[in-house]
């Protein structure tokens, strides 16, 4: 049989195969743009219903608890939110990058160092919930320094961001090249030195870009707040307090009656989203750009 | 790298670094040490401190905390069975759902993807978990639930000859069971799809290129190649979803009803182990409270159980399945 | 080596792809030509596969050009490679010997950014004519790679049967056709009795003979060898060099090597290529012993490359 008869002889079979092919590669890109759906109808209504909310005093008012009348701004979550959130960072990237550093410097592949790694990937299983259960227990319970505190909220947080921080550093400080290390300690730099002005200057790209991710997750959880910080209305400063948050403020207002204060939570949504949006695009862009260097 | 010989004559080399140089090293060093296993000893006290929480209510209920099925804050019985079938009916249709739709979704991205777009696509896959799990709540309850009703309505009509699935047209609530399991499908979605990603990155190409030279059709060769290397993987990255939809808590406590009993129907509203603390938390005492945390301790060792598994998988599919010699 | 004809008289139902009509072999030991048969290495046994009819197929390749994105690659290559013979390609690294051969069953387009354009004749039909359904061709045209490839997560028997399930071979006329195409490269005695185990647990020149088999159990008309031997040891090179010259008799075989020595042990005749050119296409003879090229000349004599 010539080539040109084989392959004739071939076709129906062939045809079918073709046939199939293409219908699977039309079925996975279908389930693609069916993944992405939800994203883009999520920040479609965000948008279609939160930016009416965003007008007039609604960044410099804080929520009242009012029956009646204007129900108040965001102002008080807003803030909130980015104080018990910075605490938290300065708690969970210091902590975070220190057992990284721990890891990825001295412990690299003992047992002790591979427990710990393992530990810290448990940890990122963990339901948010329960990190604010663990705190509410440790800390309300036994009212240290005081009940409710928007700092116990943050202490909560942490522990949610530590695990992130912790794997993206790693990374981070593995990709710092060792020849840099070894050169530093070949004239004569202390380990410690060389940690300091070598590994931690070149990894901090980065290691920002990490804690940026981590950020972002902080400010969206709710749970672990609900147990710890409880929320309130007014604005505070004070981070031994019951403090507001954004993600507190939209969760209270979704079961409320008034139509007005859903409106209110569409715009506090958006206003949430925004921010983590931001950090997050900005953070996965920044790391992309950082590899292809 | 540090010098210590010391010279010929007997004394300390100049190179040498005293012992008070040594110092901020050995602080270092120890330090950091310390801070990773007060981490391990932290996790293991809150596990015990919630053990000691969750007594009171376990010690009363014994084994029918997790199996009887009667839960009952009015007369502080506390039987968690609702708890448990809503966790559980929830995460299946997340996974029913979320899976095949993650693991196509990362075979397109890697394989069938025009390789400009790979970059921008997965981001935008990746960012469906940025979105608050409390945004999900709120878009989910407003716009996804209301929306769904008359579909939801046809569907178990359509479909009443299967029991819990079908059925029960009458009852349809706009916060049920299947829009909790759908909300957690997307949640689930971009850990599933990332993971799957990373492991259908690691076929050889090899294999690849040999699946082609044979006459594969591209599907064909993804279906011989790639598939069933990466399969460990998914299935870890799968079971890791898994877990990310036991826990979550905001976006279900808002979607499924918060109704303490098992629901009929796939389109009735229930109850599972993380929204009834949330919902019930506030107003809680005693062994009411007691229930809570010991209901936050079932929740914590089911996800951790799930989560040691998955990390099994993965890391088998993450070992290069090398050829012996 | 067995003639063919001394075969039994099977006839064979091709129920699937590319019906030719074939007729099984026995039992080698039962045959009257005494061949090795219980050894646990046995030899190569082409008559496995039964008789093949018809002619040989031979290759034409004419005005080959093939790109990477904007690099030239291939700049128009005019080759013959006859049927059943065995054609080598030598040639310095990068000057394209490996492109120009995966051009021949089409796999170059496959990089990303790549294409090739000209004409890749197989018995008067064009490969690259349009239309031409690409999976159709690779079957006609099989390829054995650098480093030996099984599918890992497949057994040896479905390492074997992996093209042919492709086109739904049926369970019967498969199992046949994969113990006829292992008996074909000398692995059946090592093999038949764990058809279950990993293809991986194999040694490297058993792999690389899996992959052989894989390879021409679909029956292809001619074999690519993209430097089949360079990731083993000699011994297991010096086998797979005996099936090669066992193949011949079935296939047109084009083998891409940088070792020369190869090339004289088992081509007919040899290539030459630089920077993406034939130098020289002559009897593997001429080349090394008297080439008419100045360049083949510093190339075989080890001045550069």
């Amino acid at each position: 049989m010539s080539a040109a008869e084989r392959i004739q002889a071939l076709a129906p079979v062939s045809g079918r195969r073709r046939y199939t092919d293409t219908m699977m590669r039309g079925l996975l890109l279908a389930a693609t743009i069916v993944a992405l759906i939800p994203l883009v109808l999520v920040i479609y209504y965000l948008i279609k219903r939160g930016v009416g909310s965003w007008g007039g005093s609604f960044f410099t008012s804080d929520p009242n608890g009012n029956f009646f009348g204007n129900p108040g701004g965001i102002r008080s979550a807003l803030l909130g939110s980015l104080e018990i959130v910075g605490l938290a960072t300065l708690i969970a990237i210091p902590i975070g990058v220190g057992v990284a550093l721990y890891l990825t410097e001295y412990g690299k592949q003992s047992l002790f160092a591979n427990v710990v790694r393992y530990f810290v990937d448990v940890m990122t299983g963990v339901p948010s919930i329960v990190f604010g259960l663990f705190i509410f227990i440790v800390l309300v319970l036994a009212h240290v320094g005081g009940n409710f505190t928007a700092w116990k909220g943050s202490v909560a947080l942490s522990l949610l961001m530590l695990p992130i921080v912790v794997r993206s550093a790693e990374v981070v400080l593995l990709l710092v090249p060792s020849e840099l290390r070894e050169a530093a300690l070949a004239l004569g730099a202390p380990r410690w030195r060389v940690v300091f002005r070598v590994v931690l200057p070149t990894a901090l790209p980065g290691l920002v870009t990490g804690s940026l991710l981590a950020i972002a997750r902080g400010m969206g959880e709710t749970a672990p707040l609900l147990f710890t910080t409880a929320g309130a209305f007014g604005l505070t400063f004070s981070l031994s307090q019951q403090m507001n948050a954004l993600p507190l403020q939209i969760y209270n207002d979704i079961l409320s009656p008034r139509n007005v204060v859903v409106d209110r939570a569409w715009g506090a949504a958006l206003a949430l989203v925004t921010l983590v949006l931001i950090l997050n695009v900005v953070a996965r862009v920044a790391s992309q750009r950082s590899r292809m260097a | 790298m540090e010098a210590g010989a010391s010279t010929v004559t007997g004394g300390r080399s100049l190179i040498e670094p005293s012992p008070a140089a040594r110092l901020p090293d050995q602080v270092l060093r120890w330090g950091l040490l310390g801070l990773a296993g007060a981490i391990l000893v932290l996790i293991a006290y809150f596990f015990i401190r919630l053990i000691g929480q969750s007594g009171t209510a376990l010690d009363h209920f014994g084994l029918s905390f997790v199996f009887g099925n009667n839960w009952d804050v009015s007369r502080d019985i506390y039987h968690g069975a609702p708890l448990v079938v809503g966790t559980l009916i929830t995460s299946a249709i997340a996974l029913l759902i979320g899976v095949p739709v993650a693991v196509a979704t990362a075979i397109y991205l890697t394989e069938l993807c025009p390789r400009r777009l790979r970059q921008p696509l997965s981001m935008l896959v990746d960012l469906l978990a940025a979105v608050p799990s409390v945004v999900y709540g709120l878009w989910g309850v407003f716009v996804l639930a209301p929306k769904l009703v008359p579909a939801e309505k046809w569907f178990a009509k359509t479909f009443s000859f299967i029991p819990f699935i079908g059925g029960g047209a009458s009852s349809v609530t706009p916060t049920n069971y299947f829009i909790a399991g759908l909300i957690l499908a997307i949640m689930i979605l971009p850990i599933v799809s990332a993971i799957a990603r990373e492991v259908i990155a690691t076929v050889p190409a090899d294999n690849k290129e040999a699946a082609l030279a044979l006459g594969a059709t591209r599907w064909e060769m993804i279906r011989m190649a790639v598939l069933p290397y990466a399969r460990p993987g998914i299935t870890g990255g799968a079971m890791l979803g898994l877990g990310r939809a036991l826990g979550e808590t905001i976006a279900v406590v808002v979607v499924i009803g918060d109704a303490p009993a098992i629901g009929h129907h796939l389109f009735n509203q229930g109850y599972t182990l993380a929204s009834v603390i949330a919902n019930e938390f506030g107003e809680a005492t005693g062994i009411h409270r007691s229930a809570l945390f010991a209901a936050g301790l079932v929740l914590f060792v089911l996800t951790l159980i799930v989560n040691i598994i998955a990390r099994g998988f993965v890391a088998r599919g993450h070992r290069a399945r090398v050829p012996r010699r | 080596m067995i003639p063919p004809e001394t075969t039994s008289q099977e006839q064979v139902d091709m129920s699937t792809s590319g019906g030719r009509s074939e007729q099984t072999s026995g039992d080698p030991s039962e045959r009257s030509s005494g061949a090795p048969s219980e050894q646990s290495q046995a030899a190569p046994d082409m008559s496995a596969l039964g008789v093949r009819e018809g002619a040989g197929h031979a290759i034409k390749v004419a005005g080959l050009h093939a790109y990477y994105g904007q690099q030239h690659a291939i700049k128009g290559i005019n080759l013959d490679f006859p049927a059943n013979e065995v054609t080598a390609i030598i040639g310095p690294s990068g000057c394209g010997k490996s492109t120009m051969v995966r051009c021949i069953n089409r796999m170059h387009e496959e990089i990303p950014g790549a294409r090739a354009e000209g004409s890749v004749t197989l018995d008067d039909f064009d490969v690259y004519a349009p239309g031409v359904d690409v999976t159709s061709v690779r079957r006609l045209i099989g390829m054995v790679f650098q480093k030996p490839n099984p599918f890992p997560t497949m057994s040896i028997f479905n390492n074997v049967a992996a093209g042919l399930r492709l086109t739904g071979t049926k369970a019967d006329n498969l199992r046949e056709r994969v113990h006829r195409a292992l008996r074909a490269v000398g692995l059946w005695n090592e093999v038949k009795g764990r058809l279950d185990a990993p293809g991986i647990g194999l040694s490297g020149g058993q792999q690389q003979r899996l992959c052989i088999a894989r390879a021409i159990a679909v029956e292809p008309e001619v074999i690519l060898m993209d430097e089949p031997c360079s990731a083993l040891d000699p011994v297991a090179t010096l086998k797979i060099e005996e099936l090669i010259d066992e193949l011949k008799e079935r296939y047109t075989i084009v083998i891409v090597t940088h070792n020369m020595q190869q090339a004289a042990r088992v081509a007919n005749s040899t290539v030459f290529m630089l920077d993406g050119e034939v130098i020289e296409h002559a009897p593997t003879n001429t080349i090394f012993t008297t080439p008419h090229d100045e360049r083949t000349e510093r190339y075989v004599t080890g001045k550069f490359g």
